[in-house]
């Protein structure tokens, strides 16, 4: 069977977040693969809009729940304008899940910071999730995310929601702000005096390439190990298998190797490549 | 394992016995000022008495010796458009009430035989083999085309001044792959099996027991033709050299000459970028995946919205050049290059990979 076969869902729920910005909510048809589907927080799918085309994008939702599978997608280009104009009810495709996910086991017992900047607070509404879940299998929670204007900002509920869990703490920013914005202004670095940044702690980040990398230099600074700094990157994918060959990173297929890596393992071709 | 012989005339009864058999056969056929790859029924339709004269940027089909049949060593075409066509339906989709349904358009598996094929392109089939029939994601369309395949080899006698195969170490002799394998003298050739489908065919011919002095004749012609073979690419050391001269000011230079056009990427035997897009049918009732070459040096290739990871010539060349002698080796452990030149031929403006890494290996503040 051809491994380009996408698996017939349809949208459940349609939630707009932001102007552009929308989260799908997503049931297979067939109530066996609903039962079967696993993935891990930071995994992607591939989402297939009939007779349009497909595109990776992550899973939000909580790995446990076993239910329906939450997409937040930007519209940026016709195929992302497509799953937006589906409504409940309508049809969908789904492949996967593809990709290698947060490092969970290895933050066990450890702090956890995580860094958004923009759509980057996707990936990682998975991570959120299942830490809250199981709140003492893990130390301190720190999530730090960063928005351009106010309005870019996506479930603010969420963060509300989250910032009054035990051992959790919340920090947002707007590189500009407006007279409703209550929160920090500035790019996500200028909100690092604040964090507690404590030896062992697990740094995971997604977003913007340039702000990882000044995020990641300033945890270095702090005195983490870089091997305790990961980093989820967003390349063009036609495959999500490692055969199309668009979202190559030096020899990483990052589809299949990534798209989660440790930050010391792409730093050197993020850089080269930047050049 | 034994070799035989037989007369060159007794290539027509291997044709009959092919096509007899339910075997459709492809060999190389001149056409449109280049040879390309499509059916043989007779040996008269091979370019017999023809050869190619190639250089950078420069594809020539000339008059050579009146009865060598196999004497033009390629065209454009290698095996990769067998099995891995430049466009290929992957699979249906039909709306059906809130859902749709997908039926796979796999191809009919068919009784193929290819003759003629170099061992540089058996050597790009046997890497592309790696990426479409990995484990870790098996490409069912690859492997129906793949399947049921006949090669009849035919080893280099004469090498072109882009050949570079003994310098990957891919030929100029069949390193594997193949069913029956040809090596072509003034009267005769010379041959030997290396299956038992190679065997089958080489008792459908007229064939005898080569004597040890025409198989020696045989020998000495591919040996000469691999001493002879100029061009060199020096891979010592070469996945570390790239992947360490990303900041090559040669990599400028090149840009100044590098039109960005693909060609080299769409002879290329063992590039394997593509991308799948929906052609669907005006009322929107079907669609079909399509499945459709694609290359590193188009735009699209490195684009995400807002941002382009390769947005200029440099970096492209860069990309293409870094991945197939260097990166290539880490995601399949193999080179991506098999020294068949084709990149040298059909690269409009006729530039040489081989000389291009001679400049990178010249430490940077050389090259300023």
């Amino acid at each position: 069977m051809t491994p380009y076969r996408p698996e017939l869902a349809h949208v459940v729920r349609r939630q707009e977040e932001a102007p552009g910005v929308l989260t799908l909510t997503c049931r297979f048809a067939d109530p066996q693969v609903q039962r079967s589907f696993r993935f891990r927080p930071g995994q992607f799918n591939m989402l297939y809009c009939f007779g349009i085309g497909e595109v990776p994008i992550s899973i939000v939702s909580d790995p446990e729940t076993g239910t329906d599978l939450e997409h937040t997608i930007r519209v940026v280009g016709h195929v992302t304008d497509g799953l937006a104009h589906l409504q409940e009810g309508d049809a969908i495709g789904i492949r996967g899940p593809y990709g290698r996910g947060w490092p969970l086991d290895e933050a066990r017992g450890r702090d956890i910071i995580i860094v958004t900047g923009g759509l980057g607070c996707a990936p990682v509404a998975g991570v959120i999730q299942y830490v809250i879940r199981r709140r003492d299998q893990y130390g301190d929670l720190q999530i730090v995310h960063g928005v351009k204007a106010p309005s870019d900002l996506l479930y603010r509920e969420r963060f509300e929601r989250w910032r009054n869990e035990p051992r959790t703490r919340v920090y947002l920013t707007a590189d500009r702000g407006d007279r409703e914005w209550h929160y920090h202004v500035g790019v996500v670095t200028t909100l690092f005096d604040q964090l507690e940044v404590r030896p062992g702690a697990v740094v995971m980040m997604c977003g913007p390439e340039v702000m990882m990398r000044y995020a990641a230099r300033r945890f270095l600074e702090a005195g983490l190990s870089p091997d305790a700094i990961h980093v989820s990157l967003e390349r063009s994918m036609k495959c999500g298998i490692g055969l199309c060959g668009h979202c190559q990173l030096g020899g990483f297929f990052v589809c299949k190797e990534g798209p989660v890596f440790r930050y010391d393992q792409v730093q050197p071709t993020l850089a080269r490549e930047a050049r | 394992m034994e070799s035989r012989t037989f007369p060159k005339s007794e290539l027509q009864t291997l044709l009959d016995f092919l096509w007899s058999s339910g075997q459709r056969v492809l060999g190389p056929v001149e056409r449109d000022a280049t040879v390309v790859l499509d059916e043989v029924r007779r040996t008269e339709e091979l370019p017999i008495g023809r050869r190619d004269r190639q250089g950078p940027g420069t594809y020539l089909l000339e008059d050579g010796e009146p009865n060598e049949i196999f004497g033009v060593v390629h065209g454009p075409d290698s095996l990769k458009k067998l099995f891995f066509p430049a466009t290929e339906p992957l699979i249906s989709l039909r709306r059906e009430g809130r859902g749709f349904r997908v039926t796979e358009t796999l191809p009919e598996g068919q009784a193929l035989t290819v003759i003629g094929v170099r061992a540089c392109d058996l050597a790009g089939a046997a890497v592309q083999d790696r990426i479409f029939l990995h484990d870790h994601a098996r490409d069912s369309h690859y492997a129906v085309r793949r399947g049921q395949v006949t090669i009849v080899a035919v080893a280099c006698t004469r090498s072109l001044s882009t050949c570079f195969c003994t310098s990957m170490d891919t030929g100029p002799r069949a390193r594997g792959g193949h069913d029956l394998e040809l090596i072509e003298l003034d009267d005769a050739f010379v041959a030997s099996a290396h299956s038992d489908r190679g065997a089958a065919l080489l008792a459908a011919v007229d064939a005898a027991t080569a004597p040890v002095a025409t198989v020696a004749r045989a020998e000495a012609a591919v040996d000469r033709c691999a001493s002879a073979m100029e061009r060199r690419l020096d891979t010592d050391g070469l996945r570390e050299l790239l992947v360490n001269a990303a900041d090559h000011p040669h990599w400028d230079e090149v840009a100044q000459r590098c039109l960005s056009c693909a060609n080299c990427t769409m002879v290329c035997p063992t590039c394997f970028c593509h991308t799948v897009e929906d052609v669907a049918d005006l009322r929107g009732a079907t669609t079909e995946r399509v499945r459709a070459w694609a290359s590193c040096f188009t735009p699209e290739h490195g684009q995400i919205h807002g941002k382009n990871f390769r947005p200029h010539t440099r970096d492209r060349y860069r990309q293409w050049l870094t991945h197939k002698l260097s990166t290539w080796i880490d995601q399949f452990g193999t080179s991506g290059c098999v020294g068949c030149g084709r990149c040298i031929t059909w690269c409009p403006v006729g530039i040489d990979l081989t000389s291009e890494v001679e400049a990178l290996r010249r430490p940077a503040e050389a090259a300023r």
